[in-house]
């Protein structure tokens, strides 16, 4: 029951998933300890690299952020966090992780922000929170669900973020 | 002189030897080879992107295809970046030890500089300066290309590259992934006037391009519209023309501001039907020069990296026997040759 914090959003437009992304970020800053994970799921289309994108813009990077869909791997490195934006969409086996370098991603002090988590399951390291977008008409409904006691904070973080204030639906 | 080169900053590994008078020697992917002469009829089951495995029975195979033995090799190529870290470091360790092992250079190539310099594998090379449109799953970019190792990035997508958003959008019709091509061959009987889709960035100045958007364009259309016998063909036709659009308005755009008098097309989307007969188009009244390297070299392979390789070696350059990848690399941080044996990817 611990870890099993979540909070659920309703975002009704594009500019809201960004928000989402941002408070995010806050959230992530407050934390003692990086070495994170992130998991992003949800059909295509959902928003996930958008809110991808908000979150790697909050966290101080102003380089564009691209796609990762067929680099796998998008890096940015030499901010406060170093963060690794995966999409694993395009993987046949989780094993071929492996051959991506996942191990030298996982470590302290770098984020890892995965899209399709569901595609590596077995060797990507275990998520901390997780996001499901769905789409509900024009908007979005967003699920952010703690899977350990870190992702616990996240939840936290968030639910006092003003974010929550306008489109909380549960907690 | 030869030169063996090495690409595997991505999906494929490829490989390739380049001669300085006679051109392409021999080029393969690992999808093609022939996996029963090469593991003397057993096959084994090799997981996607397990270059490990896959590079050196494919370097075997080459060099005998091109009747090299290695002893004749004067020089190795091989993709240092940008690419997976995982995957660059296994064709740079590779290159670089049997650079050292057989005791001649190595250089390290910018993946881009590779697809920048594949037209000159054609007989049709142009001259420098030219334009280039990278168009593939993974890259849309404007690059004026003024000699080797002059470039300048003068648009690039800022989301989603456009053979990405074929694939995505052939997703979202429900065909196959990836699907670009089946897409285009769905638009083919449809109405380019039934839907009007986002021509993202276009009417802006500048030279970027963003294509992540036209997916939600198309997911809403496709909600909004009642199946019927055409519906899906008209969507694929639509976005198909807004993608065209964007991009030979993006290419004109380019050419007039350069002044460039020749327009390359590299990567897998330069195979697009519609896309060339616009851009040929294009050209004709903007009075350019239009190259397409066959469609082999338009995607990523070993023969564009021992090309680049072979440009760089000749001209003295060399990379120190380090090996040194990066995932990111500014193409237009590149140089041209530096011919005192510095470190090109240090």
């Amino acid at each position: 029951m611990a870890n099993t914090a979540a909070l659920v959003l309703d975002l009704p437009d594009p500019s809201a998933t960004a928000r989402l992304g941002e408070a995010l970020a806050g959230a992530v800053a407050g934390l003692d300890e990086a070495g994170r994970v992130i998991g992003l799921e949800g059909s295509l289309g959902a928003g996930k690299t958008s809110l991808a994108r908000a979150f790697i813009l909050a966290m101080g990077y102003s380089e564009p952020v691209r796609s990762p869909t067929y680099t796998l791997v998008e890096p940015y490195e030499g901010g406060v966090a170093d963060i690794f934006h995966l999409d694993l969409y395009r993987l046949a086996d989780p094993e071929e992780l492996e051959f991506l370098g996942i191990r030298d991603l996982y470590r302290p002090g770098a984020l890892m922000l995965v899209e399709w988590p569901e595609m590596g399951a077995g060797v990507l390291p275990g998520l901390d929170l997780g996001i499901r977008l769905e789409r509900q008409d024009t908007g979005r409904r967003a699920r952010v669900e703690a899977r350990t006691p870190a992702g616990r904070e996240l939840v936290t973080s968030l639910k006092s973020d003003p974010l929550s204030k306008e489109y909380l639906v549960s907690y | 002189m030869r030169v063996l080169g090495i690409e595997t900053s991505c999906d494929e590994t490829g490989v390739a030897v380049h001669d300085g008078e006679r051109g392409p020697l021999a080029h393969r992917l690992h999808s093609q080879v022939d996996a029963h002469a090469v593991y003397g009829g057993v096959v084994p089951e090799l997981a996607s992107r397990d270059h490990v495995r896959r590079l050196a029975p494919l370097v075997e195979a080459v060099l005998a295809e091109a009747d090299t033995p290695r002893e004749l090799l004067d020089g190795v190529a091989y993709t240092a970046g940008p690419g997976l870290v995982g995957a660059l470091l296994v064709g740079a360790t590779f290159g670089r030890s049997l650079a050292w092992a057989l005791d001649i250079p190595a250089v390290g190539i910018h993946h881009m500089e590779g697809h920048l310099l594949a037209p000159f594998l054609e007989p049709d090379a142009p001259d420098f300066p030219f334009l280039a449109l990278l168009v593939s799953g993974g890259h849309t970019q404007l690059v004026s290309v003024t000699g080797l190792g002059a470039y300048r990035t003068l648009g690039q997508s800022i989301d989603d590259a456009a053979g990405e958003a074929f694939d995505k959008t052939a997703k979202l019709l429900g065909l196959p992934y990836p699907g670009g091509p089946e897409l285009a061959r769905l638009a083919e009987g449809g109405d380019p006037s039934r839907f009007d889709f986002p021509r993202p960035l276009l009417g802006r100045p500048g030279l970027d391009f963003s294509f992540s958007g036209l997916k939600t364009a198309v997911l809403y259309a496709r909600e909004e519209t009642p199946a019927d016998d055409s519906r899906d063909a008209d969507i694929a036709r639509c976005f198909e023309e807004a993608v065209v659009e964007t991009l030979v308005a993006k290419c004109r755009r380019a050419l007039r501001q350069t002044g460039h008098k020749a327009l390359v097309v590299a990567g897998g989307v330069g195979a697009n039907r519609r896309l060339r007969e616009a851009l040929q188009g294009m050209t004709e009244k903007e009075q350019v020069s239009l190259h397409f390297p066959r469609l082999e070299f338009c995607t990523d392979n070993g023969a564009m990296i021992a090309y680049a390789g072979h440009r760089r070696l000749a001209a003295g350059e060399g990379t120190d026997a380090r090996i040194e990848v990066r995932a990111r690399w500014p193409l237009d941080s590149l140089q041209p040759p530096t011919g005192d044996s510095a470190p090109l990817s240090a």
